[in-house]
């Protein structure tokens, strides 16, 4: 006895098989035969990318591997690396630093400095304003090294640091280093900032370019002063693009760390810079004397996992629910 | 003449808003200058410093200390094959994106914008959810993946870790919750007469997407290409996490070795590197300028 191959049950509905109800399924089976072949290869990529890394990860957070016992069988410890790290000493800090990274950095440009270009270029000349958005591109087309190398070249110590030419009295007279020294998380911030600002400023400006033109003219006729349009006409119309940067972007800051790897590297010092992704990073590929502990950093990196699983399906339960049910409908012909 | 009469009355205030209007113009273009001056700050500093013996802030330096000391030394790395090596391998993750990403994204997202099956719903949230999820905490699983295809038989050299290929198949998979989002948003967009008069016709599925879908999707392909190859000349921690060493480094890779912890870094010729390397980069940011925009938008859009 074998089963029925799809084959078979191609061809039935091919020669038009008897009854109605076969010829669906017939069809319904070619149907999905065929459009897993369309997805074959991107289902393969994500498999082995995404779903394997992700219960990989969960197992290994579960056992001790370090380079120490490398080629030894995993070894399963159970929770013994979540307690380690809830009762590790830099615990507070590193949970500190990160709500402090993602939310200043948010608040101050990936929200509010985006918001304000966007308002800003959108009511100058079009295509002047169409420059300056492009110019703020710049940052992220950089490649993260030389962007990087830019950034530690404005804030290092005399006599080579621009910022501290050209304002020598400004910052204390120490003329030292500015992102490895006096404000570090100043330049964290400023970095990651002129990166992220330019998405949410792109997004704002789409939006605020399809308000209806005679809605401001009505109200500027009206006598209604700039901060009144903008308050009463303008957010209220992009309240969406708004709420779907700040889900998008808190994930996104949560998330990457590359940045600040290669500005800071979490110093000066002790964690002063490091957020909970980079020190995940870290325990796993860069801990001292040569050290990898593996699981320790798979620990820390699916807590934060989880975290990003539920902030992204919130999001995508807020945006594209209804782009999500919609059915194609060339299959009732 | 009447048309002056009337424009006042345009403005309730008269020439007091008009005078407002003026300053905040003003205001907006000294806040946008100002905004943009680290930028350009960068950049002028990776000039200078290209062509100059050392710098000292913005200003170079000659070697009495005073204002000069042009030079092009600093790009005598052009006859070091490392680089010409680096460059290559760049080149190769690059194409490799843009031909992985490209036909997985167009196969896939043609799949969910127009088949019916069993699973859509699940892999279109799937792909939904991994889009807004950032994939760099499966970095530490991944390596222990890439050491298992390195263990395949023939292939293994060419797809594990330490070999460009596993950094061009871990960067077209990072980029594909993406690609698949964005071609389905382009193949929703398009009219579904022609596509049904071919299957009426009898015409395969495949010759379906092949030859009436895909020509009519070109442009929305082209931006993805444009976005995918520039994430894979810039990649810089894949690369770095999953290589070691000089031959199978790219060039943001080859780049941060220059910088070194422990000897003196030659700054100048880290900046010409920096500069070489974004000649690309800097042609599609002259020609492309409007499509760069939008397509750094587009991942939220689908459009």
């Amino acid at each position: 006895m074998t089963q029925p191959s799809e084959k078979e049950a191609l061809a039935r509905a091919a020669v038009g098989a008897p009854g109605p109800q076969r010829r669906t399924l017939g069809r319904r089976v070619r149907s999905t035969v065929s459009a897993y072949g369309f997805l074959g290869p991107a289902m393969a990529l994500v498999f082995v990318f995404f779903i394997a890394p992700g219960i990989l990860l969960l197992i290994l957070s579960f056992t001790d591997l370090s380079s120490a016992n490398f080629n030894d069988p995993w070894n399963i410890i159970g929770f013994a690396n979540f307690e380690r790290l809830f009762t590790d000493p830099f615990f507070p800090k590193i949970l500190r630093n990160t709500v402090f990274y993602v939310f200043t950095t948010l608040i101050l440009f990936n929200l509010g400095l985006a918001l304000v270009l966007a308002l800003v270029t959108t009511s100058i000349p079009r295509r002047t304003g169409f420059f300056f958005r492009l110019v703020w591109l710049l940052p992220r087309l950089t490649p993260s090294v030389v962007y990087i190398l830019m950034w530690r070249r404005i804030g290092q110590a005399d006599p080579y640091g621009i910022y501290n030419q050209l304002f020598p009295e400004v910052l204390g007279a120490s003329g030292g280093n500015l992102f490895l020294g006096g404000s570090p998380w100043t330049f964290v911030i400023l970095t990651n900032g002129f990166i992220g600002a330019s998405f949410g400023m792109i997004i704002f400006t789409s939006a605020l370019e399809s308000i209806p033109k005679d809605l401001l003219t009505a109200a500027k006729v009206d006598g209604a002063s700039m901060w009144r349009i903008i308050r009463d006409i303008k957010l209220p119309l992009i309240k969406w693009p708004l709420l779907f940067i700040a889900t998008y972007q808190t994930l996104s800051l949560l998330t990457s760390f590359e940045y600040i790897l290669l500005l800071t590297d979490g110093g000066p010092g002790l964690f002063t810079t490091e957020v909970w992704a980079l020190t995940a990073y870290k325990r796993a590929f860069a801990s001292y004397a040569g050290n990898s502990q593996w699981a320790f950093g798979a620990t820390w990196a699916i807590v934060l996992v989880t975290v990003a699983l539920l902030l992204a399906a919130v999001y995508v339960k807020l945006f594209k629910f209804n782009e999500l049910i919609e059915e194609p409908r060339i299959e009732n012909l | 003449m009447t048309t002056t009469e009337i424009a006042p009355s345009l403005h309730p205030a008269g020439p007091l808003t008009e005078a407002r209007e003026k300053m905040g113009r003003r205001f907006a273009y000294g806040f946008l200058i100002l905004s943009i001056v680290p930028i350009l700050i960068g950049y002028a500093w990776l000039i200078i410093a290209t062509l100059s013996i050392r710098t000292e802030g913005l200003l170079p330096r000659n070697a009495e200390g005073g204002i000069g000391g042009f030079t092009l030394r600093n790009w005598d790395f052009i006859t070091d094959s490392a680089i010409w090596n680096a460059m290559l391998n760049s080149l190769l993750i690059a194409v490799a994106m843009v031909i992985g990403v490209g036909v997985a994204s167009t196969a896939g997202g043609y799949a969910l914008s127009r088949m019916k099956f069993a699973g859509r719903k699940g892999f279109l949230s799937m792909t939904l959810v991994l889009h807004a999820f950032k994939a760099e905490m499966l970095l530490i699983a991944i390596f222990f993946v890439l050491r298992w295809l390195g263990d395949i038989p023939l292939i293994g050299d060419y797809i594990g870790f330490n070999s460009v290929g596993g950094v061009a198949l871990v960067m077209i998979a990072l980029e594909l919750p993406l690609g698949i989002w964005l071609m389905k948003g382009f193949f929703d967009n398009l009219p579904w007469d022609m596509e049904r008069a071919a299957l009426i016709d009898g015409a395969s599925r495949f010759r379906v997407w092949w030859q009436i879908m895909l020509p009519q999707v070109r442009p929305g392909l082209a931006a993805l290409s444009l976005f995918t190859f520039i994430a894979g000349w810039n990649a810089y921690l894949v690369p770095f996490t999953f290589t070691v060493g000089t031959k199978v480094a790219n060039m943001p890779v080859f780049l941060s070795q220059l910088i070194s912890d422990t000897a003196p870094t030659n700054w100048n010729q880290v900046a010409a590197v920096g500069l070489f390397q974004m000649v690309p980069l800097i042609i599609f940011f002259i020609f492309t300028q409007e499509l760069l925009l939008n397509i750094y938008a587009g991942g939220s859009k689908g459009t």
